[in-house]
């Protein structure tokens, strides 16, 4: 594997909703500004959209990282706990463990984790209970 | 396919941002939702969104899934800093007085359609 040419990293803080979504913003940007094409660009921010208010909602806070190659990107989403007990349950559709004030916000559906898969075109997740959650999402600049 | 010119003059709506861009905003598809999730999920660029929900987030989720606007119905006012968030990344905001229902209802009367699978799908899944 190459050296990426463009590594970004944001820090994102439990409960932090006013800036939910500057991560995904800004690399949303770059990829934009490097010539990514705009469907592409739309699935990235997207996943990592989804990852955000994830780490946002349920953890105790962590990191997203862009890792831009020039044939694809990578996405990182690393957290601090508490992890998740039931991997093959939380990444079906419609299974949710996020409280009421995050639905009220028009999240906590279920949709997440489903959503962050079907975006991208390589979804690993790792993560176990009592331990922090990682989500890599690989995302090819070009179609297959 | 209308300008969100015309979006405005359907619903009888108010313009709370970028009023002078309306005319160069071509609108493809409508989502009405005020689940979020799913708009992220199902919705196509250059889809104009339909929300009951006020917040921050709507902003967000319109600029990540490159929408090209949003319509608040029911005459539901959203904050000042959600105002704010709109003109800061040049997105178009609309107020009407009616309801989900009605507002989605005039808008495919008028030939706008609504972002369904089978009229080919973001995510081809």
């Amino acid at each position: 594997m190459s050296e990426p040419f463009m590594d970004l990293s944001f820090e994102l803080l439990a409960g932090d909703f006013e800036r939910a979504g500057e991560a995904s913003s800004k690399i949303k940007k770059t990829l934009q500004q490097i010539g990514v094409s705009a469907d592409i660009v739309r699935r990235v921010a997207i996943g990592t959209y989804e990852g955000e208010m994830n780490v946002i909602i349920h953890s105790y806070g962590g990191t997203a990282k862009a890792h831009i190659y020039p044939e694809y990107t990578v996405i990182v989403l690393e957290d601090a706990g508490p992890g998740i007990a039931d991997i093959e349950l939380a990444v079906q559709e419609g299974y949710s463990t996020a409280p009421d004030y995050v639905r009220d916000l028009g999240f906590g559906a279920g949709m997440g984790l489903p959503n962050m898969k079907s975006c991208s075109d390589c979804f690993e997740i790792a993560s176990k209970s009592g331990a922090g959650t990682k989500i890599t999402m690989r995302f090819a600049h070009k179609k297959a | 396919m209308l300008k969100l010119s015309e979006v405005r003059k359907i619903l009888g709506a108010r313009v709370l941002c970028c009023e002078e861009i309306l005319d160069d905003v071509e609108v493809k598809n409508a989502c009405g939702a005020d689940l979020l999730s799913d708009v992220l999920a199902f919705t196509k660029e250059h889809t104009l969104l339909l929300t009951g929900m006020t917040n921050l987030q709507v902003i967000r989720t319109v600029e990540i899934s490159d929408l090209t606007g949003v319509v608040f119905v029911r005459g539901k006012i959203p904050r000042e800093d959600v105002l704010r968030a709109a003109a800061e990344k040049n997105i178009p905001v609309l107020l009407t007085d009616h309801t989900m229902y009605e507002a989605c209802g005039r808008l495919y009367q008028n030939g706008l359609p609504g972002c369904s699978r089978s009229e080919g799908a973001l995510l081809n899944v």
